[in-house]
């Protein structure tokens, strides 16, 4: 048997309630009232579609052993890099051996989701890779005033797949390829370049989607009725339905494509709501998931009985329930880029990145994996060979040692006004390790006033520098102050 | 063990430059200023020089590199001059350059000097440091500034002391008022406008809990030294003598920000150095015993907690001590009496002789409206760096015999 052993997702914690993009821009284009419900989740400033594809890769991969990874699949069209794996800095980041792992791209459509996790399963069925990880996220810019913003949500799913301990087997799947473009986007450029939508609803999504279930269905022999849960993105919420209507589908069978919560989350669309799916499902529950996009990917699991004792991670549940509400489109649209804010003259500076420095440091700076002396058991995140413990002092004795999961909290703190930053105050300071071990850190996801010394932080993958000048992006781990609520 | 520089080395000469926003000046116009009085203080000719020492810290964005700008601006006498740079440190680190090299005997007399132009980058506050900081660390280091830094100091004391923000906010105003008091009387003074504890207390936030008004002026400056042997200056018909007494420099091994020890509150550099000069210059009871006190002023609660690394506030009573008066120019111990950094100016490669150049014209009597009542030990503090990784030099000054 294979299938899902685990999954694991992150929404960010910045949402904005859709009524405030509604009031701010439907002078421009009153249509967009039409979707002004609930609220869409909005990556931080500091956030992209790599580090939420690692917020969910750890979630998934929590109680799980890292080691055993063997493929490294990462799906998005909206990767920070046309030319790096993005895959294998996620692959760095939850620190998965280099040896012997294959890592992958999936890119070029909103089903590059779905098509990843066939890629998984595929090379697990033909018994090449023994354990897969799948990650999908996006961050789509969206041009303001326009359905893509009101629709569009930013987020990550990761699956991990495997024969030990499978809590969703793997059925059977079914795909559609065809050029269907309800948008594209042209290599190098921002924005989405979209059709007229009524074409895309009746055309696309709506005949689509059911045209390659229905091929599911008479390939597998299976029946509508089978399933307990259909999964499939659809951003306009009438032809969901109407999907769901023409297929003989059940309001109790059709999974929330979650438009109120988070907005469509793009490439991890799919995977996300089949992850919130998951978190309901019970044994033997049968699964129905599709991914859309220049056709379609049809895919079916069936819950095992070791759901019923998989201990969930946070999954879209928890990471839903933790919220900062952003109450201003400015702010929004400041962290989108999409104004022209100035830094001042103090946030010009952008030395370059020396490759260099990251390649002998990658284990450091990608998987904040530092150091734990074997003279004296002291971790340190440190970069000289000499142990920092004065009574010790040990030269060359590091095992490494992995900070991303430990137990930290806040020595010391400021939130700065002068530091050039897209969201002032800069909040930073040193976090200790429950355990060993202390850092200085960003803080991120949080308001100076959450600060205090002593409270829980977790380590967090962020971006700390984008180099627009060269192209490149900066990674580093962050603290995010635990907020309750 | 060596034997300590005390009463080894004494000053000759010293000049110091207005501090300010000297637009009309370059670094090389604010080195000659600095030089002349100084020169002319020495009574010496510039040929007698043998030797020179140079501090500068953001050379990036003033002077540049090597030992040449003051060999140039000066036109010194093809003599060695070397460069310091040791954070904030560097001017103190280029007077420690020339007082060694005189106590040693390769030389007779020799000059230090520091400068900084600051005002040319067309921001204010310091330069960001992003590429000052090395080619690793500037792939991980949050985005910090130096107010940022030392506010986080505020907190962690907060919390180890169990004393309420509000206090330690009202405490750290009296540290900006005394200074600016004491700035006023001073020409040389960047800032010279005494200000209130309200005004401090309501100035604009720069870095939680530090407001503009816990902040030091960036100006622009040069300070610098002659020094030579007690014997030589008596033979140069020198009456009043003022020795060095102690030169300490202590630098963070990195355990502060990657050792579960150091709690925060304080500056575990300051804390060694101090008390290695106060072995070295003979004093036992510094709270007794210094006379007047020029420490590292940049944000005001560096000076608050380093009255504890001083040992003479105890631990987690330096709120009290200020409160209470104890470092007021009215004091027993008065810190700052020329300003400080906060009022005086903070060009970084300046600073160090800056606060030299004031106890020396205290303990020649030569201090005009801020003199002191017969001061004895002056001692100056430099601090650079950041809380969490920095460098602490240490110098105490008194009368030669004190």
């Amino acid at each position: 048997m294979i299938g899902i052993t685990s999954y694991g997702g992150y929404i960010p914690r910045l949402r904005i309630e859709r009524k405030i993009i509604a009031k701010t821009m439907a002078w421009y284009q009153p249509v967009i009232f039409g979707a002004a419900k609930g609220e869409k989740s909005v990556a931080n400033w500091d956030e992209d579609t790599l580090t939420m594809a690692v917020a969910a890769a750890i979630d998934c991969a929590q109680g799980k052993d890292r080691k055993k990874v063997d493929a490294v699949y990462m799906a998005s069209t909206t990767m920070p890099f046309s030319d790096r794996l993005n895959s294998d800095i996620l692959a760095t980041a939850i620190n998965v051996n280099e040896e012997g792992t294959t890592c992958a791209d999936f890119t070029g459509s909103q089903k590059a989701g779905t098509t990843a996790l066939i890629s998984g399963l595929s090379a697990l069925k033909s018994g090449d890779k023994k354990c897969a990880l799948v990650a999908a996220a996006d961050t789509r810019k969206t041009k303001m005033a326009t359905m893509s913003e009101m629709y569009l949500g930013d987020g990550a799913a990761a699956l991990l797949l495997g024969g030990d301990d499978v809590i969703a087997e793997f059925i059977d799947s079914h795909s559609i390829n065809c050029d269907f473009i309800a948008h594209y986007r042209g290599a190098g450029k921002e924005f989405d370049y979209g059709w007229e939508e009524r074409w895309i609803r009746d055309e696309g999504f709506g005949k689509i989607i059911p045209q390659a279930v229905a091929g599911f269905l008479k390939k597998t022999k299976m029946a509508i009725g089978d399933f307990a849960k259909i999964v499939y993105p659809c951003y306009f919420a009438a032809t969901h339905n109407g999907i769901a209507k023409k297929l003989g589908i059940t309001p109790e069978q059709l999974q929330s494509p979650m438009h109120e919560l988070c907005g469509d989350t793009g490439a991890a669309h799919p995977l996300l709501m089949l992850v919130a799916a998951l978190e309901t499902a019970k044994p033997g529950d049968k699964i129905l998931l599709a991914g859309f996009g220049q056709g379609c990917d049809v895919l079916c699991f069936k819950a095992t009985d070791k759901l019923a004792s998989f201990k969930g991670p946070r999954g879209v549940k928890g990471h839903l329930a933790v919220k900062r509400v952003l109450t201003s489109y400015e702010k929004f649209i400041t962290f989108r880029q999409l104004g022209e804010s100035d830094l001042g003259i103090r946030g010009e500076v952008t030395p370059n990145t020396s490759l260099t420095v990251l390649w002998r440091n990658r284990k450091k700076f990608i998987g904040l994996v530092g150091g734990k002396c074997r003279k004296c058991g002291t971790p340190q995140f440190v970069f000289t060979p000499m142990c920092v413990n004065p009574e010790c002092n040990a030269v060359g004795e590091m095992d490494p040692y992995e900070f991303t999961d430990k137990k930290a909290s806040v020595l010391m703190y400021t939130g700065d006004m002068l530091a050039a930053s897209i969201d002032p105050p800069a909040v930073y300071g040193i976090v200790t390790f429950a355990d060993g071990g202390r850092m200085l850190a960003d803080f991120t996801d949080c308001a100076l006033d959450d600060v205090k010394v002593g409270l829980p932080v977790t380590m967090a993958f962020r971006l700390r520098l984008k180099d627009d000048m060269r192209g490149f992006r900066g990674y580093f781990w962050k603290a995010v102050p635990e907020i309750v609520g | 063990m060596g034997t300590g520089i005390k009463d080894k080395v004494a000053i000759i000469g010293m000049g110091c430059t207005r501090f300010g926003e000297r637009w009309d000046c370059g670094s090389e116009e604010l080195m000659v200023e600095a030089f002349q009085e100084c020169i002319s203080d020495a009574g010496i000719d510039k040929k007698q020089i043998e030797a020179a020492w140079f501090g500068s810290c953001l050379d990036e964005v003033n002077v540049g590199k090597s030992g040449l700008p003051p060999a140039i601006a000066l036109r010194l006498p093809k003599i060695g001059v070397t460069r310091t740079e040791n954070y904030c440190a560097s001017g103190t680190e280029a007077f420690r350059g020339a007082v060694y090299a005189v106590a040693s005997g390769a030389y007779d007399i020799c000059l230090a000097i520091g400068v900084e132009k600051l005002k040319d980058i067309g921001y204010a506050g310091l330069p960001d440091f992003g590429s000052g900081m090395g080619l690793t660390n500037q792939l991980w280091f949050p985005n910090m500034t130096a107010p940022g830094c030392f506010a986080m100091l505020a907190s962690a004391y907060s919390a180890k002391y169990g004393i309420p923000m509000e206090d330690i906010k009202k405490a750290m105003a009296h540290v900006s008022v005394k200074s600016h008091a004491n700035g006023a009387l001073n020409p040389k003074a960047h800032l010279r406008n005494p200000v209130t504890e309200e005004a401090v207390l309501n100035s604009p936030m720069v870095a939680y809990p530090l407001g503009l008004f816990d902040c030091c002026g960036v100006s622009d400056g040069s300070s610098c030294a002659i020094v030579t042997t007690p014997e030589i200056a008596k033979s140069l018909g020198k009456k009043d003598i003022v020795t060095v007494k102690a030169l300490q420099t202590a630098l963070s091994n990195g355990e502060e920000m990657s050792y579960n020890q150091w709690d925060g509150s304080y500056f575990t550099t300051t804390d060694k150095a101090s008390a290695l000069a106060y072995k070295e210059a003979g004093i036992k009871n510094p709270r007794e015993e210094l006379s007047m006190i020029e420490v590292h002023d940049c944000f005001s609660i560096t000076e608050l907690v380093t009255m504890e690394d001083l040992h003479i506030s105890e631990r987690g009573k330096a709120p009290k001590d200020i409160m209470d008066g104890f470092y007021d120019a009215t004091g027993k111990i008065p810190c700052q009496i020329d300003g400080g950094l906060k009022c005086f100016g903070h060009p970084i490669g300046a600073s160090g002789m800056r606060m030299i150049y004031e106890m020396y014209l205290q303990l020649l009597n030569r201090a005009d409206k801020r003199q002191l009542k017969d001061p004895r030990f002056g001692l100056t503090h430099n601090l650079g760096g950041f809380p969490f990784m920095n460098v602490c030099s240490i110098a105490i000054l008194g009368k030669h015999g004190a």
